[in-house]
């Protein structure tokens, strides 16, 4: 088991209002699965990814990460666990605009703490994998969406992690590229990467094997894709 | 490699807002060359002072003859000081180092055609000694000169050249002083100015024979100098000489006496303490300036940490620790400084440069004032810099990616 939560909620208190992004949630995920989360704008998907990515604190419930409980670890250790077990992917893509492809993608080997020889070996390698090896030495700004997109995947992979987050990573593209960025996970996928996506997209969440709808903070269905497309 | 890392992405930020950043540590800029600049400035007018102890003589006290008072008014009559006054002081107060009594008044001067009005001092060859005059040829006189009231000389540095004649070619010559004829022992490296007297353009000759071959048998001295070992032993100086000199005198205890004494070195303590209040001033300013400068460096931290949230965010969610994020911002805020702190001492070593040069003032540049610069200028890197990295380092990652 990757993920496991039990209870996990997250409630914004607005003066005497209190939303309640994400309201109870219970839900595993295996390893090796590929999950798209799903759901109406404002049911709580992003905020479940904040969650199980550590970006964020829930404010009640529990979550255990590759069988570890998360919710006590303090700040230091939950930027060890971003940086080692989690790979995320904005839809924004959040890449360092002034730094190249490959610094980009060695990021977070630097804060791991490892050589110089080795983090340029492993970004070169990451980024060959989502077909960028000529791109190394361009800025962000000099790059397309899709090949933005790509070196944040790379990026995502760089350490390796138990889990691949990415947060509608096709938002921002168009659909071929879109789909071409889709291909990319399910080929890691197929080498057993753990993946949860967030779509609202249909054909998008197609490529998952799994599908949880979200409807106002609660799990509304959790099924697994019949006709996947491949 | 973090160390690295950190360093880049501290010199990209500057650079990538260059005038920015130098708009930004021109207050330290400012402040570090002001510090340099005047203590330069302070330890240049330090020196001169030092060299004018030198020349003044060193812990050398004057005494002059006085009117005697009686009952806070004056009885007329005034008691002169004699030879007889130094010998006792000699003689009889073990406190002081040397004595030298002094005669003098301004007097012809004449060497074959050339002829100069010079200032002539009678005496003992312990007064050289006393006022760090140095021989540059020939040689000083002796006691044995002053014992048998000799006709030798030894010239100023400049009296040479008004005599019309080389210093070399002048020694053991015949000169005439007042008409009489002296032979010259020496002369001596150029001093420049001392309090009032020029020892360059004056010709000292033994006491006694200013005394009596010169100033024609007048037993009046014009003042006695007795030089002290040290400061310390100044106030018991002051009372050997009051006891010794009341005994020669016969003042009784009580009675006021008819000689005055006087430190010389009373003026350059004072000079020198002026000098401290006005070097402490400039320090402030400059320091309130250095904080000035600091502020502005906050100020622009605090920009750079609100422009860059989302990056703040992305390394967050990269694995960045709060450690890394304090870091990397508190390096920036130093490079900043140290940066501005290196120009501040290139513009404040120019400036003094430049100030010696055209003001022609005395500068004298202390590496330990470059040293304490930039160290401060750290210090305000670091002090300054803290809060905003304390800032950008507690930083929610999610707040951080999300912040528009
Ligand atoms: N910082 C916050 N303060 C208050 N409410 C918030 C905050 N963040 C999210 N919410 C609320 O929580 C709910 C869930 O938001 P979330 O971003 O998870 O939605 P989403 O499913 O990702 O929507 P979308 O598809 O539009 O991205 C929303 O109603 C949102 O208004
Ligand atoms: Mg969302």
């Amino acid at each position: 088991m990757v993920i496991k939560t039990e209870d996990l909620s997250k409630h914004y208190i607005l003066g005497v209002e209190t939303v309640k992004a994400l309201d109870g949630v219970d839900l595993e995920i295996a390893t090796g699965e590929f999950v798209a989360v799903m759901g109406p704008s404002g049911s709580g998907k992003s905020t479940f990814m904040n969650l199980i990515g550590c970006l964020d604190t829930p404010t009640a419930g529990n979550y255990w990460l590759n069988g570890g409980q998360v919710s006590n670890l303090s700040e230091d250790e939950l930027a060890r666990v971003r940086n080692q077990e989690i790979g995320f992917v904005f839809q924004t893509f959040n890449l360092l605009p002034r730094a190249t492809a490959l610094h980009n993608v060695e990021l977070p080997l630097i804060y791991a703490g490892v050589g110089v020889k080795e983090r340029r070996e492993r970004a070169e390698e990451k980024l060959s994998l989502v077909g960028l090896g000529d791109r190394m030495g361009h800025r962000p700004p000099e790059l397309s969406g899709g090949q933005r997109q790509r070196v944040a995947v790379a990026r995502a992979l760089i350490n390796e992690p138990a889990l691949l987050l990415a947060d509608e990573p096709t938002g921002n593209l168009d659909s071929t590229t879109g789909k071409d960025i889709m291909k990319v996970f399910v080929d890691l996928n197929a080498q057993g990467q753990t993946i949860v996506i967030v779509t609202h997209e249909n054909d998008i969440a197609e490529y998952a094997e799994r599908q949880v709808h979200l409807l106002d903070g609660l799990i509304d269905k959790d099924f697994r894709n019949e006709d996947r497309e491949i | 490699m973090l160390i690295k890392e950190i360093l880049w992405v501290a010199l990209g930020a500057i650079r990538a807002n260059l005038l920015r950043s130098f708009l930004t540590a021109l207050g330290i800029i400012i402040g570090v060359s002001a510090v340099i600049a005047m203590v330069a400035l302070g330890e240049g007018a330090q020196r001169r002072v030092e060299d004018q102890i030198s020349r003044m003589g060193t812990n050398v006290l004057t005494i002059r003859a006085g009117q005697r008072m009686f009952g806070g008014v004056s009885t007329g009559d005034t008691e002169d000081l004699t030879v007889e006054d130094a010998e006792a002081l000699r003689d009889q107060s073990p406190g002081l180092l040397t004595i030298s009594p002094e005669i003098s008044s301004r007097a012809q001067v004449a060497y074959l055609r050339w002829n100069s009005n010079n200032q002539i001092r009678g005496v003992w060859p312990e007064y050289f000694g006393m006022y760090n005059l140095e021989l540059e040829h020939g040689a000083f006189f002796d006691q044995g000169h002053v014992q048998g009231r000799r006709r030798v000389a030894v010239l100023g540095h400049s009296v040479p050249e008004t005599l019309g004649t080389p210093a070399t070619i002048l020694i053991g010559k015949t000169i005439q002083i007042r008409g009489q004829p002296f032979e010259v022992l020496g002369i001596l490296t150029e001093k420049g100015e001392a309090g009032f007297n020029r020892p360059d353009e004056e010709v000292f000759v033994p006491t006694s024979t200013a005394q009596y071959r010169v100033f024609g048998g007048r037993n009046r001295l014009s003042s006695i100098f007795a030089q002290v070992a040290s400061q310390d032993l100044m106030d018991r100086a002051f009372g050997e000489i009051d006891a010794t000199l009341r005994r020669e005198h016969r003042v009784r205890p009580g009675e006021a006496v008819d000689f005055s004494v006087r430190n010389s070195s009373d003026l350059i303590a004072t000079f020198n303490e002026t000098n401290e209040t006005f070097a402490l001033l400039l320090a402030g300013i400059a320091g309130i300036s250095l904080i000035v400068g600091g502020i502005g460096i906050m100020n622009i931290m605090l920009v750079s940490v609100t422009e860059r949230t989302r990056e703040i965010g992305v390394r967050k969610a990269l694995g960045a620790t709060r450690g890394a994020i304090l870091f990397q911002f508190l390096i920036e805020a130093l490079v900043l400084c140290v940066m501005g702190g290196v120009i501040g001492v290139l513009a404040g070593v120019g400036g003094a440069m430049a100030i010696s040069r055209f003001a022609e003032w005395n500068t004298a540049i202390s590496p330990q004032s470059i040293v304490m610069a930039l160290a401060f200028s750290a210090g305000i890197g670091l002090f300054f810099g803290l809060w905003p990295a304390q800032r950008a380092a507690k930083l929610n990652p999610i707040d951080a990616l999300r912040y528009e």
